[in-house]
């Protein structure tokens, strides 16, 4: 599903609120099966690392107490937060203009989900930031291998490229919507120019820095250029591509809140603008929150993927 | 039935390539010194014929350049003067005609151990016949149980027989062996040096192997080749050659190896405490 600004005010369509609903009605069910799902291959992943020595079944159960343990320990925190905001919001005389009690947010969100704006919301800045960030991670690959694998093209590109760098975000905005309209590519630029800077770096250096004495044994055994990029040089820089590319989605999540603070008419950024001058600190507090969990969910896709790589190239 | 061939022999074999004559003609290295300093001379002057299918042990102190020359015939590094050629034609970057065992095992830490083997094939082999040669090597040097284990699983000593495996998969015409028994407990040593040994019996390609162990160059060695820096000069070079007589395996307790043991020692300036 696509969606762009193009068509003016978003259209509140019934279908928008069945598919924001569907997958966690689907969910439900099973909730119980994907945290074992997760406690499973947690299991494999820390067995194939050598970390379990005993049998498999004293293993497993060993894994799935740690993983039951990590969530608790990990939960306390938030549902503390979430105590202490009930207790500040229902049982003092803060108003609730500061500080809107989480049923209200709760509300908030349920009003924005009747209007169909929620999912609209959602799923333009979810849009937005993946594909911001499949380019930019594109981009910073192919920049960071030239950069990490050419003299001539470290010499070349270097100093431009950490003088782009060094512009802050905020200060292509402006430019972007100039050149580019106010319309989707302004933004997905921005958010590809923040995600590729991390993955250029990341992989550039660690292309410059895989062991000489394996490239040198690669060349004993004849592999030449391509060769021995394809078996020894990128293999050898998968773990820093991996953390460069979760620098980058982290990277492309703030500048997508950039971009849409600045220069938009949806999405979460442009609900955080346009709270804040209706005044509707329950709306701010639920855009706050809606990042914070859109954030982690898809760090968490890309540490799926991150485990499977390195399995098998770790 | 004659025409099957033997299947008791230890078989490292696959297409037979021929050993190769190697010569190096006044081969010297300097280095280009630290900014500010003079360029420094680490080998001088080496000059040496082998045979092909010989055995020739490079032997010397820590640190003389016996890694440096070994490079030199690979065709991983260029002497700064004199020539080297392999079956009389100029030795290539990276001569594939050449095989290395490392001092260190390199192997890739991804790859399992019968992968990195598989990087020693030569360009263009068969998958199948890989498949077959990597099981072939995986058993002569003792490691069919850990083939799918990766690097980081197994000990110094198996790595480095991973290592030598990986070079013995390309059937060189000259095999260019570093210290390659150096990480290994003294008996599992031994046993590798005799395996050596076969392996040179069914496939008698020529051999240059650096060692720091006199004992080891007595073993395996045709002809011991001493390399030495004189005090009035700086840069290594060939300070002594020593026939070793007997065919292989030898009695490593022989009275001749003895006397060649005291020689090289004293050259080596460690006393021998040997009765002559
Ligand atoms: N790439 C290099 N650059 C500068 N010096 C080197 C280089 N390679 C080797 N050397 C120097 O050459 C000398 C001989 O090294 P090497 O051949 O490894 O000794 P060996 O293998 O006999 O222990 C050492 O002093 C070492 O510092
Ligand atoms: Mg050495």
């Amino acid at each position: 599903m696509s969606f762009d600004e193009r068509g003016g005010a978003p259209v509140s369509r019934p279908s928008s609120t069945t598919e924001g609903r569907e997958p966690a009605s689907r969910d439900l069910p099973s909730s119980g099966r994907p945290s074992e799902g997760r406690r499973a291959s947690l299991f494999s992943w820390a067995s194939s690392y050598g970390f379990s020595t005993a049998g498999t079944a004293v293993g497993a159960q060993h894994a799935r107490r740690f993983s039951a343990n990590a969530l608790l320990l990990g939960a306390v925190i938030p549902v503390g937060l979430l105590i202490v905001w009930l207790i500040a919001s229902e049982a003092t005389s803060i108003p609730d203009y500061l500080l809107p009690s989480p049923g209200q947010v709760i509300g908030a969100g349920v009003e924005l989900a009747n209007q169909g704006l929620l999912a609209t919301y959602i799923l333009i800045s979810v849009q937005r930031v993946l594909t911001g960030f499949a380019i930019g991670a594109v981009v910073g690959l192919a920049l960071g291998a030239i950069v990490g694998l050419s003299d001539v093209g470290s010499k070349m590109l270097s100093p431009i490229l950490g003088a782009i760098r060094a512009v802050p975000s905020l200060a292509w905005v402006p430019l972007l919507t100039i050149y580019l309209g106010i319309y989707e590519v302004p933004k997905i630029t921005l958010i590809a120019i923040g995600a590729a800077f991390p993955v250029f770096t990341t992989v550039a250096g660690a292309l410059r820095h895989v062991d000489p004495q394996l490239v040198e044994a690669g060349r004993a055994f004849g592999l030449g250029r391509l060769p021995l990029l394809t078996t020894v040089q990128l293999p050898a820089v998968v773990p820093a591509v991996v953390s460069g590319l979760r620098l980058a989605l982290a990277q492309a999540w703030l500048f997508l809140v950039a971009a849409e603070l600045i220069a938009s008419s949806m999405g979460l950024g442009f609900l955080l603008v346009d709270s804040q001058n209706n005044g509707r600190t329950d709306r701010l507090f639920l855009a706050i929150l809606l990042l914070g969990i859109l954030g982690k969910a898809t760090d968490a896709l890309v540490g799926v993927g991150e485990r499977a790589l390195l399995k098998r190239w770790g | 039935m004659t025409s099957t061939a033997p299947a008791a022999a230890p078989t490292a074999r696959a297409a037979a390539t021929p050993a190769l004559p190697v010569a190096l003609n006044g081969v010297g290295r300097a280095f280009p010194g630290a900014a500010g300093q003079p360029e420094r001379l680490v080998l001088r002057d080496v000059e040496l014929k082998i045979a092909p299918g010989e055995i020739v042990a490079l032997l010397g102190p820590s640190g003389c350049g016996k890694s440096t020359l070994l490079r030199q015939i690979s065709g991983l590094d260029r002497p700064t003067s004199g020539t080297l050629t392999i079956d009389g034609t100029r030795v290539a970057p990276a001569d594939q005609r050449t095989a290395v065992a490392f001092q260190e095992p390199r192997l890739l830490p991804w790859r399992s151990v019968a992968r990195n083997i598989e990087l020693g094939l030569p360009r263009g082999t068969d998958r199948a016949a890989g498949r077959a040669r990597v099981a072939e090597l995986l058993e002569l040097v003792q490691l069919s149980h850990a083939a799918q284990l990766k690097p980081r699983q197994i000990s110094g000593g198996m790595a480095q027989r991973v290592s030598l495996a990986r070079a013995l998969a390309r059937n060189p015409g000259v095999l260019l062996l570093d210290e390659p028994f150096g990480a290994l407990d003294a008996l599992t040593r031994l046993t590798m040096q005799d395996l050596l040994v076969d392996i040179h019996r069914v496939e008698p390609t020529t051999i240059v192997l650096v060692t720091h162990d006199v004992d080891e160059a007595l073993a395996l060695a045709d002809r011991v080749v001493l390399l030495g820096t004189r005090f009035d000069r700086p840069g290594a070079t060939i300070s002594r050659i020593l026939e070793v007589p007997g065919a292989r395996p030898r009695d490593r307790a022989s009275t001749v190896l003895a006397r060649l043991r005291a020689q090289l020692l004293d050259a080596l300036g460690v006393p021998s405490h040997h009765d002559r």
